[in-house]
C-alpha cells in the first residue's frame, strides 16, 4: 500500500482529468463506469412488481370478504391467485429489489464495475421471463403444489440457468475487487445466493411425466417431501427474505444516515452466527404432523437460539442512528430503513415464540401465521426494499433526490398505518379462531362449528383488506413519484472513481 | 425418516464449507481492521454530479 499511495500523489492530476470529463459529458466514452444499467432496470421493475403483486393480495384478500369476486372463472379463484401473490411480491417484487440493491452495492463497495454486463443483461432478462411465466402458468392451474416453490421443472431449469448467472456476476464482482476487504453487506449477500440455489435444487428435483408435459412429481415422497418442503421452505425465509434483506440493511442505512454501522464487529458476528445457526429451524412448520417428535423440536430449538443474532442485527442497524435520532423527524427514507428494523425485530421474536410448540398448538392453521409472515414481509422486507428504492432511484438518474419528499413522507405514513391495520386484524382474527377452535363443552363436544369461526372472522379480514389497501396505495403513490422523477431525465452511470481516490486506511 | 440421511450430512457439509470460508477470511485478514470498513462505505461518495449530467 505505501509505495502506491506515494506514487498516487505524483500522478493525480491525470486520473482525476478523467471523471471530470465524465461529468462534463464530453469524454464520456473514455472513463470507465459502474453498470448502473442493470440496477436502473430492477430498480423500477421493484416498483412495477411490487404494484402487481400487491394488486393481487388485496384481491385475494376481497375475495375472503367477498367469494363471489372470482366470477366463478377458475383463472380467478383463491386457490389459484394465491401462489401468484406470494410469487409475485417475494420473487419478483423482493428479488428485484435484490438483484439491484446487491448489484449497485458489491460495485460501489469493491469499487469495480460488475463482472460480465452480457449475463447481467441475461438475469435481468431471464428473471423478468421467470415472473412472467409464472403469470401464465399459475392461473391456469399448472403448479408442484410446493408453497414458494410451485412453479413447474421447466421454469425451475430456466430459474437454475438464472441463479448461476447471478451467483457467477456477484462472485465474480467480489473477486476483481479493488478493496482488500469484502464489506459485510457482501457477505449476506453472497450467503443468499449461495444457499438459495442449494435449497432451489434440491427442493425442486422432481420427475416429469413426459418431457412435453408441464406436470411433474417431487423426488421425495410423503413426510420426506414435507420435510424437503419445509427445510426449503423456511430456509427460503432465513436467507432470501433475511439475509439477503440484512445485507441491504447494512448498505443502505448507514448511506442514509451518513454514519458508520453502529458495531461493525457485531455485523461480523451476525453475519456468522446466522449462517452457522439458521439451517435447522424448517421443522417448525410441521408441529403435530407425521413428522418425528424429536424433529420437531430440534426444529423449536434451532428456532428458539435464532433469536439471538437477529436481534444483534436489529440493535446494530437501530443503533446505527444513535446520536442523530433527528435525522428520523425531517428523512422519510430514513424512516423507512428504522422502522423496517422495528418490523424485524418484531417478526424475529413472534417466530420464534410461535415455534414453541405450546404456543403453536394454538397458532398453526390459523390467521396469526398470516399476520406474522405480513408482518416479516410487508414492514420487514417491503420497507427496506422501498427505502432503499427511494435511494437508489434518483442516483439512476443522476438526481440527489425524489422529485417529491413529501410524498414519500406520505408513502410512510399510509404504509405503516396499513402495516398496522393487517397484522392487528389478523392477530385477533388468529387467536380467536386457535380459541374457537379448541373450546370444548363439558361433555367432550366442540363448543363451535368450523364456520362459526369463519363467520366471526368477517370484520376481521375486512380490517385486513383495508390495510393492504392502504399499503397498495401506498406503492402508487411510490410509482406516481417514480415517474415524475424519471421523466425528462438522462440514464445515469457513474464514473468508477481512479485507484488513488479509494480511501485506504493503511 | 430416510430424507434425514440426505438432510443431515448435507447441512454438515455445508457448516465444513462455512467453517472453512471463515477460516480463509480469518487468514486473509478480513477481520484485522474492524473499524475501517464501516467508514469506508461512507467515504466513497456515490452522489451524482450537482449539475444534470451528460449533455
Amino acid at each position: 500500500m505505501g509505495p502506491e499511495m506515494t506514487s498516487s500523489s505524483a500522478t493525480l492530476p491525470l486520473p482525476n482529468a478523467l471523471p471530470s470529463a465524465t461529468r462534463s459529458g464530453a469524454a464520456a466514452v473514455a472513463a470507465p463506469t459502474f453498470n448502473y444499467r442493470v440496477v436502473r432496470q430492477f430498480t423500477i421493475m421493484t416498483i412495477v412488481w411490487g404494484i402487481v403483486g400487491m394488486l393481487v393480495g388485496v384481491i385475494i384478500a376481497a375475495q375472503l370478504l367477498w367469494p363471489a369476486l372470482n366470477f366463478d372463472i377458475p383463472w380467478l379463484s383463491y386457490g389459484r391467485l394465491r401462489p401468484l401473490h406470494t410469487n409475485a411480491v417475494i420473487f419478483a417484487f423482493g428479488g428485484s429489489a435484490l438483484f439491484a440493491s446487491s448489484y449497485y452495492c458489491v460495485q460501489r463497495t469493491c469499487q469495480a464495475r460488475l463482472f460480465s454486463d452480457h449475463l447481467a443483461a441475461f438475469t435481468f432478462w431471464g428473471w423478468n421471463l421467470v415472473i412472467v411465466l409464472a403469470a401464465i402458468t399459475l392461473p391456469m392451474g399448472i403448479t408442484s403444489s410446493k408453497e414458494y416453490a410451485e412453479l413447474e421443472w421447466p421454469i425451475d431449469i430456466l430459474i437454475t440457468v438464472v441463479w448461476v448467472s447471478y451467483a457467477i456476476v456477484f462472485f465474480g464482482t467480489i473477486a476483481r475487487r479493488r478493496t482488500p476487504h469484502i464489506y459485510v453487506a457482501n457477505w449476506f449477500f453472497g450467503a443468499f445466493v449461495i444457499t438459495i440455489a442449494l435449497l432451489h435444487v434440491v427442493n425442486s428435483a422432481a420427475l416429469p411425466i413426459s418431457l412435453t408435459s408441464w406436470k411433474s412429481y417431487s423426488a421425495y415422497p410423503g413426510v420426506q417431501d414435507a420435510m424437503i418442503q419445509w427445510w426449503y421452505g423456511h430456509n427460503a425465509v432465513g436467507f432470501f427474505l433475511t439475509a439477503g434483506f440484512l445485507g441491504m440493511m447494512y448498505y443502505f442505512v448507514p448511506k442514509q444516515a451518513g454514519r458508520p454501522i453502529y458495531s461493525y464487529r457485531l455485523s461480523v458476528v451476525h453475519f456468522w452466527s446466522l449462517i452457522f445457526l439458521y439451517m435447522w429451524a424448517g421443522p417448525h412448520h410441521l408441529h403435530y404432523t407425521a413428522l418425528p417428535d424429536w424433529t420437531q423440536s430440534l426444529g423449536m430449538v434451532f428456532s428458539l437460539i435464532l433469536l439471538a443474532p437477529s436481534w444483534g442485527g436489529m440493535i446494530n442497524g437501530m443503533m446505527t442512528l444513535s446520536g442523530a435520532w433527528h435525522k428520523l423527524r425531517e428523512d422519510p427514507i430514513l424512516k423507512f430503513l428504522i422502522v423496517s428494523l422495528s418490523f424485524y425485530g418484531m417478526s424475529t421474536f413472534e417466530g420464534p415464540m410461535m415455534s414453541i410448540k405450546t404456543v403453536n398448538a394454538l397458532s398453526h392453521y390459523t390467521d396469526w401465521t398470516i399476520g406474522h409472515v405480513h408482518s416479516g414481509a410487508l414492514g420487514w422486507v417491503a420497507f427496506i426494499s422501498i427505502g432503499s428504492m427511494y435511494y437508489l432511484l434518483p442516483r439512476m438518474f443522476g438526481k440527489t433526490q425524489m422529485w417529491s419528499v413529501r410524498l414519500i413522507t406520505v408513502h410512510f405514513w399510509i404504509a405503516t398505518i396499513g402495516v398496522v391495520l393487517y397484522i392487528a386484524a389478523m392477530w385477533i382474527a388468529g387467536v380467536m379462531q386457535g380459541l374457537m377452535w379448541r373450546a370444548t363443552n363439558a361433555d367432550g363436544t366442540l363448543t363451535y362449528a368450523f364456520v362459526e369461526s369463519v363467520k366471526a372472522t368477517y370484520p376481521f379480514y375486512a380490517i385486513r383488506l383495508l390495510g393492504g389497501l392502504m399499503f397498495f396505495s401506498g406503492m402508487l403513490v411510490m410509482a406516481y413519484n417514480s415517474v415524475r422523477t424519471i421523466s425528462g431525465a438522462t440514464p445515469y452511470d457513474a464514473p468508477i472513481p481512479p485507484a488513488s481516490s479509494t480511501p485506504v486506511h493503511a | 425418516m430416510e430424507i434425514l440421511m440426505l438432510l443431515i450430512p448435507l447441512s454438515v457439509l455445508l457448516v465444513l464449507g462455512i467453517g472453512a470460508l471463515f477460516w480463509w477470511s480469518v487468514g486473509n485478514g478480513q477481520f484485522d481492521d474492524l473499524d475501517g470498513p464501516g467508514q469506508r462505505v461512507l467515504t466513497d461518495d456515490d452522489s451524482p454530479p450537482a449539475g444534470p449530467p451528460g449533455p
